[in-house]
């Protein structure tokens, strides 16, 4: 029997980049097809080809042995191929159920839509597929994994065969995670095929049948998860041996750079985020804040770095009380701050790259002579960032909104970076990241610690955290239940303190002196 | 992957390089598309055309074509010139005859100074975030402070006169953009909303100002007095045109605001704040004070252009003087992507419409109105690209991926 779908040849060039050269990839029915590669790889350029986004310069698609041209998403939909997209595209006023129609309405009576109709459908499908779903909610108002459903209920609606998923977990937490991976297989024994992008290697040897590994817009293999393990694909990604632990030496802690006390943070809508929170940062060591999701990590940076006042409390950066101060008096002071969504807060995607490498300097000689902006300044501050923090893109004036993440994420780091700086709060530095990027940001974190600077890293990556940190801080409901010694701490113990749990000290002394091991996301 | 060395770039190709994005094959398409429908327009709404059309189809289709050609035929005359008489004129050698000749180029001109300062306006309020809806009151109230000072201070010397009665302008309407901006930096309520109400009372303030305290005394009908001749923008040529100092006040105005928003650190702090405001807090930048700036900025745009025109064509203020410059600012500034250089091109193209729509009604007796048709049809097919597209066969844009991110709202 012929594949589902085949892909022969496929290439595809933006100016100054070869995003798809010459790929070749089969898929076979009722498979998971893991396409693993670093961002920048090509993996969503190669799925907007097969969806039809874009023309390919060279290449054929065939489904069940068919050879096909796909001109539009509209012959993808016709072909049995969906497409759930890395950013989602949907309507959020409108319901669930307006949302899964949109493009394929129903209608009665000549014109009138016919919800009841879809409604129905859509139940059928949520309960064949154990999609659970409340079809009149409106999108706004459900979480991001709910989102991701309904963007998958949308293809099965259009009665796709085969499913793309273009980096479906990054924006999920683990539990999703784990809904999601179930879904899947669901899908699959409903006869549906799968391709799932992805760059993190640790779902893929979780979830995928097949692997195909592309860098640099090539395939550069094939393999399944039986024969192959996770530091062979991370060094078929990345094109070199990774090392997938992070090389640290003991730290040289030095004086208090910050200093937190008693401190009380609102969230938004008023309830308490922060709640008498105390503790220190000194120069030279990484403190990590772990904890689950939505225990007021957010709030916490946004107060530290001036973006969400303090209701009580002080916070001392370098002796200095900022609690009242604004952002800019606090940068001036010396901190750096690697925003939780540096879409949101960290970017301004329509300016180029060397725009934003200036984003919180550009009042600042040399790049302004009073208020003139020095454009020649600020192009050779790029074209060097770039170049020293290996920020793949065509061009220094390309738009940051044409980066890929981990790329994105790099201009913060060099932006951040290039400025002396004595204290550094990383929020989520690497979510959403592949492994190249993780390791180059890592090794910057660890790099700045050793010169000196008070890293505070907040992360709901609890690897992360126990990989980076000096001392461990776990949060729950806006207050740090206990710090710990990075050395000796252990996964378990820090697991119960993020579910809020205090163990006795006879349970901390059983948790504390089993062997630490660190595992790979 | 590989890092192209293609990154050398000249100083001003920012200039361009923004306004080339918006692709300026298809505005060029959109305005021949709507000319080609607005012919149609004409054809369909001639009675003789009806009446050739019962002769025989062709008589019809003939009638037709040549309706619609000699409609814009006294367009180009009306708004241009017409080169016969221009010719003509020149053989003669008769002053009076060449600027009659002439004229109807440097009325355009005329026509196109308040909507360069209106559309500097609004692509000014745009880049910063903001949709200055409130321009056509802001021109109302730049106009009035403008001929008060243009008549109620004696005694200057021109070249002081005219900047401080361009000033005043400036001033009035930066107060009535100062307004806006500075409730919506301070309670959050939509400029929109605010601009509309501020509209409403300009205009009847304006009228309550011509009525009573700056009414003409010798006059019936409300007006102000004139001008002093010390206030007025200079002209460069003798009667009938009226070509004035205006123009290139205008066009200096569109360089700094060019300089503004391109060059300077305020430039950049606004068209953060326009682009990303969350952006913007992170980088710390005071996005109350950039709102406040840039409405206020925006206001005493606006004003100018009403200023300009009291300092320049009508030498008083009569009511009802402005007839839309405002409102059509916002879409002309939008039809030149809010850049500059693009307000300016667009601004030329409203301003030959307008005029040559004038003498078109006198020639051809087409209503005035196919000319706002003309203009409606055109923007339309600038908003709707794809449109364009779809009917010239045009390749799609290389950066799809922006099509793609517009998709998702999560920022
Ligand atoms: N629309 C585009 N215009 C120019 N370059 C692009 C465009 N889309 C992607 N690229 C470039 O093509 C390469 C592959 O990108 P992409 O397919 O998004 O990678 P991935 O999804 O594997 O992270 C990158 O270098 C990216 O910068
Ligand atoms: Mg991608």
């Amino acid at each position: 029997m012929a594949p589902v779908l085949e892909l022969r040849g496929i290439t595809k060039s933006f100016p100054g980049v070869l995003a798809n050269d010459h790929i070749d990839l089969m898929v076979e029915k009722g498979e998971i097809h893991a396409l693993l590669g670093e961002n920048g790889a090509g993996k969503t350029t190669l799925m907007n080809i097969l969806y039809g986004l874009y023309n390919p310069d060279e290449g054929e698609i065939f489904v069940n042995g068919q050879k096909l041209e796909i001109k539009s998403p509209v012959d993808a939909i016709k072909a049995g191929i969906g497409m759930v997209h890395q950013h989602f595209m949907l309507v959020p006023v409108f319901t669930v159920t307006e949302n899964v129609m949109l493009g394929e309405e129903y209608v009665k009576y000549g014109d009138v839509l016919d919800r009841k109709k879809a409604a129905d459908k859509i139940h059928e499908i949520s309960n064949t597929y154990k999609l659970e779903i409340d079809p009149d909610a409106y999108v706004s108002d459900i979480p991001v994994g709910m989102q991701q459903r309904v963007e998958i209920i949308k293809l099965l609606f259009r009665e796709a065969d085969i499913l793309i998923m273009d980096e479906p977990t990054a924006v999920l937490t683990p539990q999703e995670v784990e809904e999601l991976f179930k879904i899947i297989h669901t899908m699959i024994d409903q006869g549906k095929s799968i391709i799932f992008i992805t760059h993190k290697l640790g779902e893929v040897m979780e979830i995928a049948d097949q692997i195909t590994v592309i860098r640099g817009g090539k395939v550069v293999g094939s393999t399944t998860p039986h024969e192959s393990s996770l530091n062979d694909l991370a060094s078929m990604m990345v094109g070199r041996d990774v090392n997938l632990e992070v090389d640290k030496t003991e730290s040289k802690p030095g004086e208090v750079v910050l200093e937190v006390k008693d401190l009380k943070v609102l969230d938004p809508q008023g309830h308490v985020a922060i709640d008498n929170m105390s503790f220190n940062v000194h120069s030279g060591e990484v403190l990590g804040i772990a904890g689950v999701q939505g225990n007021g990590q957010t709030e916490l940076v946004r107060a530290l770095t001036g973006l969400l006042p303090a209701i009580d409390g002080e916070i001392y950066l370098l002796g200095k009380e900022i609690s009242k101060n604004s952002p800019r008096k606090i940068t001036e002071l010396g901190s750096a701050h690697i925003p939780e969504d540096r879409q949101k807060d960290g970017l301004v995607l329509a300016f180029p790259i060397t725009d934003n490498l200036v984003l919180n300097t550009y009042y600042l000689e040399p790049f302004s002579k009073s208020i003139w902006l020095d454009q020649k300044k600020i192009l050779q501050n790029g074209k060097e960032l770039v170049e020293n923090f290996d920020i793949r893109t065509p061009s220094p004036t390309t738009s940051a909104g044409s980066l890929s993440g981990g790329n994105q994420q790099k201009v913060i780091v060099a932006r951040e970076f290039s400025r002396p700086i004595k204290f550094l709060v990383a929020s989520q530095p690497t979510r959403g990241l592949d492994v190249g990027s993780i390791e180059y940001i890592h090794k910057r974190l660890i790099q700045k610690r050793d010169d000196g600077c008070a890293v505070l890293l907040v992360s709901t990556e609890l690897d992360e955290v126990m990989q980076l940190s000096d001392r461990i801080a776990v949060v729950y409901r806006g207050r740090i239940l206990d710090v710990l010694d990075a050395n000796t701490a252990t996964k378990e113990l820090i697991g119960l303190l993020m579910a809020g749990i205090i163990p006795t000290e006879e349970e901390k002394q059983k948790l504390g002196s089993k062997q630490k091991q660190i595992r790979l996301t | 992957m590989d890092k192209s060395e293609n990154t050398q770039k000249k100083p001003l190709s920012v200039f361009w390089d923004e306004f080339s994005r918006s692709n300026i094959l298809v505005i060029i398409l959109a305005v021949f598309t709507g000319i080609v429908l607005g012919g149609v327009l004409v054809a369909f709404t001639t009675n003789e055309v009806y009446d050739a059309f019962r002769v025989s189809f062709w008589n019809g289709l003939g009638t037709a074509i040549r309706t619609a050609w000699n409609t814009y035929v006294s367009l180009f005359t009306g708004s241009v010139g017409d080169p016969q008489r221009i010719s003509r004129a020149f053989e003669s050698g008769d002053p009076l005859a060449i600027r009659r000749a002439i004229n109807p180029f440097f009325e355009s001109l005329v026509q196109s100074t308040p909507y360069i300062f209106g559309g500097l306006a609004v692509a000014l309020g745009f880049r910063a975030g903001l949709f200055n809806i409130g321009v056509e009151g802001q021109i109302f109230i730049g106009a009035a402070t403008g001929v008060w000072a243009g008549y109620a201070l004696t005694g200057l010397p021109a070249f002081i006169h005219i900047p401080v009665a361009m000033l005043f302008g400036a001033l009035g309407g930066a107060i009535w953009g100062f307004v806006p901006g500075l409730l919506k930096a301070k309670t959050g309520a939509h400029e929109v909303i605010v601009t509309i109400m501020m509209n409403y009372i300009a205009f009847r303030l304006v009228d309550w100002l011509l009525k009573f305290p700056m009414k003409d005394p010798t006059e019936f009908t409300p007006k102000t007095p004139w001008i002093l001749s010390t206030a007025q923008l200079p002209r460069f040529f003798d009667t009938p045109i009226r070509f004035h100092l205006g123009f290139f006040i205008a066009v200096l105005m569109a360089v700094l605001v060019y300089l503004l928003l391109f060059k300077t650190t305020w430039g950049f702090e606004l068209r953060t704040v326009g682009s990303n405001p969350n952006a913007a807090r992170y980088a710390g930048i005071k996005i109350t004070m950039a709102t406040v700036v840039a409405m206020t900025l925006s206001g005493a745009l606006a004003g100018m252009a009403g200023a300009n025109e009291v300092l320049g064509v009508n030498y008083r203020l009569l009511p009802a003087f402005s007839s839309g410059y405002g409102f059509d600012s916002i879409a002309l500034a939008l039809l030149g992507k809010t850049h500059p250089l693009g307000v300016i091109l667009s601004s030329l193209l409203f301003g030959f419409l307008r005029n040559g729509a004038r003498s078109m009604q006198l020639a051809v007796g087409v209503p005035i109105d196919i000319v706002s048709i003309l203009q409606a049809v055109i923007l339309a097919f600038i908003a709707a690209p794809a449109i364009i597209r779809t009917i010239y066969r045009l390749r799609e844009p290389k950066h799809k991926e922006d099509l793609v991110t517009l998709g998702s709202w999560k920022g």
